[in-house]
């Protein structure tokens, strides 16, 4: 088995949107939408401030409620990686999945199906990594398979402090941040 | 008076047309990017070349599918993009397909500014601007042209201006940019800093950056290297009114009053002379009137800068500390865009001293040597003498400006002296938002007989154009070849990708028309462009075809450091480093530099500073759908406590208001820690006001038009533009 993950260095990250810039010419995604955006949290006072700067996509969580609530099976686990994958043809654009995500990871596409990231599966599939880990200018994301531990993101988890979003959710996901 | 060598004259003219023999050395050897590029793979074909979005001149790899431009991806043999491209890089797919572009020529057919136009044919357009500027050069003499132009696409123009006659050529990125810290440097090292930046900060152990903004200024080799820093753990050092993203990866972040820096550099040197941590033998080697510069700084306590930059003494002692700690592997980031407050060149000499000081210029994670690929020139005949000199700056009234000075021709322009300007060709630089105070500009437009704008969107300079010429984007033409001065030398071809939707041409075909309509055709003797490149890059022993093929060559490293055996001479009146400069004395200037507290603003108002965004290249990318996705309108950031005085949250529209009584669009407010209270930040380039520019029309707030006051740099005639007070009035209804 093999389970798809992220792990992003949020020190070496700048925000600098060329991940969301890629996925957007790699993925077609249409002009006014994207698959995955930047977010900036800020502790303290001026000027005694922490920022986290964090690439955001879907999870692509182990425990997925997008998936549980999808009345039609459109929203499914991928056999490959664990990856959560919208079938479009299946999709009825009824938007429970969109309600049902505590990343607000999806939005419903011009066409009428739901629609987010992919983790690029059909360049993984080819043996490339995901748009925005390949363009990253400042080498902060890795893609890999948890389950092997000798992978790049099995040893960069063992070995640094790391997060999730909203972990309380119980969702489980497969995007990780390295603090 | 500036000591201007010959071999930095080359070195600087690396990119022109007639660019002989330059620094570096010729080589045959390359390493192989073999998977064959231009290749078809799956209904997919990829053609390398570099990218315009920015001037940084990335190499690239263009995909295109089924006959569409599909995506751009680094190209992995060019040392630029090392394989990754930033997100304006990333986003040149939307520079093609822009719908906002210019199409075909236009002819003004009604009051200047008023923006009524006829479309017409490229040869209607070109007759006519040859007649218009045959008429200029009958009745005024070819020197009352001038040309203004950024980047790298401009340079047939630039050939086609000095062979029309005129020495008047200048671009902001002088007078408006790096001007300051080119001649600081220049005065203390005798070199330059060079674009791209001849900084090691892959190799440094600490790096301290000053208002420079590094990951939200996007260039792109910088921006890896200084991830890397970041990861390996080298200590940064921010000195910034703004907690920039660059603040946020620092071991020491400094909130330094805004127009303060030269004071904070004094004290970290006087820091560093006063506890003897600089290095002696560099400095007793290299250097040249230390003594006087080491009294010079007797009272730039650490206390005593307190007072001005509101940096707290023990911090000021302890980053000072710092920075010895690790020399020579400290970088003092020189900045790029350095035209602050009118002290420019003595604060940049200051950073260039504190860099001597540390004995990081010409070491390993400091500032490296340089150098590029011999690439001769094409065979041309030589320019004509201009009868009368260039007028930008008369009477070396500014006596180390090394470059043309965009100010100077606008202002020759107004009075007409020391002789008329009547016509301007602008190339891809909007000079309404590029220069201060629009109205001067404006008012120099009106003085002329002819402005011809060429570029690719209908911009406000274009607004006030006669005759306006639309250009193809840098994915659709040819360019001149890129002999990268860098840390790698490289030889870098761009080439078309895909066709130009509409009659967009490119710039060597609008440059070698215009010749021919002028009568200058000996000077484009080239049957065309890949007749021009195929025999400049066989004599650098290469061929259009391989290049085509590769988009990149690569020559060997030479030596990067002193100790490696990188020339140690320095082109001072000295040859030294000159810690005390005898030429800025002779010339009636501070030989060290001195500090003067900056003016301040009305009471109530903020200091107005400006920056970039790393999804936008100044105005130039608004209209491109896939960056303006990513940040489609500024927003002013205010102090979050000033702003709960002020009544204003998040979100909340306002109109800022400047001290002359200049009113921006309306703009978001972004209330904020991560800004002190006495001064916001616009990021650059919105607040556009020419209607063809649908989706940045009016879209945020225009620093350049809140920009009235400027502070000229007496020693190079840059235009300090950060000194400009605002006041933030609430929007009604909105």
């Amino acid at each position: 088995m093999s389970r798809y993950a992220m792990v992003i260095d949020t020190r070496r990250c700048v925000g600098c949107m060329d991940c969301v810039v890629a996925c957007k010419t790699e993925n077609d995604v249409p002009e006014g939408y994207c698959r995955d955006w930047i977010a900036e949290t800020v502790h303290g006072e001026f000027p005694t401030l922490q920022m986290e700067i964090r690439s955001e996509r879907c999870n692509h969580c182990a425990e997925p409620p997008c998936v549980d609530c999808c009345p039609t099976g459109a929203s499914h686990v991928h056999e490959r990686g664990g990856v959560v994958l919208v079938t479009r043809d299946k999709c009825i654009g009824c938007k429970a999945c969109l309600a049902a995500c505590p990343y607000d990871a999806r939005f419903i596409h011009p066409e009428g199906y739901a629609d987010k990231c992919t983790f690029c599966i059909h360049r993984v599939e080819q043996g490339l990594a995901p748009a925005c880990v390949s363009v990253c200018p400042t080498h902060c994301m890795h893609f890999g398979d948890l389950d092997d531990p000798q992978s790049e993101v099995s040893r960069l988890l063992a070995s640094r402090a790391n997060h999730t979003l909203l972990p309380e959710a119980g969702t489980r996901p497969h995007v990780f941040y390295l603090t | 008076m500036p000591d201007l060598s010959r071999r930095r004259f080359l070195r600087i003219s690396a990119a022109s047309v007639l660019a002989a023999g330059l620094a570096g050395r010729a080589t045959s050897a390359f390493a192989g990017w073999s998977e064959g590029s231009a290749a078809a793979k799956g209904g997919v074909r990829t053609v390398p070349t570099f990218c315009d979005i920015c001037f940084w001149k990335c190499g690239a790899i263009a995909h295109v599918r089924d006959g569409k431009l599909w995506k751009i991806e680094g190209n992995p043999e060019d040392p630029l993009s090392r394989g990754r491209l930033c997100p304006r890089g990333t986003g040149g797919v939307g520079a093609h397909s822009d719908p906002d572009r210019l199409r075909t020529p236009l002819i003004r057919v009604s009051e200047r500014g008023q923006d009524k136009w006829k479309s017409v044919t490229w040869e209607e357009a070109l007759e006519y601007l040859a007649s218009r500027m045959a008429k200029i050069k009958a009745d005024y003499g070819p020197e009352s042209m001038a040309l203004f132009s950024h980047g790298i696409g401009g340079t047939f123009l630039r050939h086609l201006m000095k062979a029309y006659g005129t020495p008047n050529i200048a671009a902001p990125s002088f007078a408006q940019c790096r001007g300051p810290r080119d001649v600081g440097f220049r005065l203390t090292f005798g070199d330059d800093i060079g674009s791209p930046e001849r900084t090691d900060i892959a190799n440094t152990e600490c790096l301290v950056l000053i208002g420079s903004h590094l990951g939200e200024n996007m260039h792109n080799t910088q921006v890896q290297e200084f991830a890397e820093a970041v990861g390996r753990g080298a200590t940064i050092i921010v000195a910034d009114p703004r907690f920039s993203v660059a603040a946020s990866k620092a071991k020491h972040y400094l909130p330094i009053k805004p127009g303060t820096d030269l004071a904070l550099l004094l004290a970290w040197m006087q820091v560093i002379v006063t506890e003897k941590l600089y290095d002696a033998d560099y400095v007793a080697k290299y250097g040249f009137g230390f003594d006087a510069f080491a009294a010079s700084l007797t009272g730039y306590t650490p206390e005593w800068a307190f007072t001005e930059t509101g940096i707290d003494p023990e911090t000021i002692r302890t980053t000072a500390r710092e920075m010895a700690k690790h020399r020579p592997a400290t970088l003092v980031h020189p900045g790029r865009h350095t035209n602050w407050y009118g002290d420019d060149t003595q604060r940049s000499r200051a950073v260039a001293l504190l860099n001597a000081l540390l004995g990081s210029w010409g070491r390993k994670g400091g500032f490296y040597q340089p150098s590029s690929m011999d690439v001769p020139a094409y065979p041309c005949p030589d320019y004509p003498k201009p009868a009368r000199p260039k007028l930008d700056n008369p009477g070396k009234r500014y006596p180390f400006a090394h470059e043309g000075l965009t100010t100077g021709i606008r202002e020759a322009t107004i009075t007409g002296k020391p002789y008329p300007i009547k016509g301007w060709m602008v190339y891809a630089t909007n000079l309404i938002s590029a220069l201060p105070n629009e109205a001067e500009t404006i008012r120099a437009i009106q003085a002329l007989d002819l402005l011809v704008v060429v570029d690719v969107a209908p911009s406000e300079i274009a607004g006030w154009a006669d005759v306006v010429l639309p250009e193809s984007v840098y994915l659709e033409r040819y360019d001149e070849l890129n002999p990268e001065l860098f840390r790698d030398p490289f030889i870098a071809l761009r080439q078309p990708v895909v066709d130009a939707p509409d009659d967009q041409k490119p710039n060597w075909w609008i440059a070698k028309r215009l010749a021919e309509k002028l009568g200058l055709d000996t000077y484009f003797p080239w049957s065309n462009i890949e007749s021009y490149l195929d025999t400049r890059l066989k004599g650098a022993g290469y061929s259009l075809a391989e290049l085509k093929r590769r988009g990149i060559v690569r020559g060997p490293r030479q030596p990067l450091y002193f100790e490696d055996g990188a020339s140690a001479e320095f082109e001072t009146p000295s040859r030294k480093i000159e810690f005390y400069s005898t030429q800025l004395e002779k010339a009636g200037f501070d030989p060290v530099p001195r500090y003067t507290p900056p003016e301040g603003g009305p009471a109530g108002s903020f200091r107005l500073l400006f920056g970039r965004a790393p999804m936008h290249t100044f105005g130039r990318t608004q209209t491109n759908r896939l960056l303006s996705d990513l940040m489609d309108e500024n927003a002013v950031w205010l102090n979050a406590t000033a702003a709960l005085r002020l009544g204003l949250k998040t979100g909340d529209y306002v109109r800022l208001k400047n001290q002359d009584g200049a009113v921006s669009e309306r703009v978001q407010v972004k209330a904020t820690q991560r800004i002190r209270p006495d001064c916001v930040y616009l990021v650059h380039g919105f607040g556009h006001t020419a209607k063809g520019l649908r989706r940045a029309y009016r879209k945020g707030a225009s620093d350049s038009g809140l920009i009235t006051r400027y502070k000229t740099d007496p020693l190079m005639g840059g235009t300090g533009m950060n000194v400009n007070f605002v006041t933030l009035e609430p929007v009604e209804g909105a």
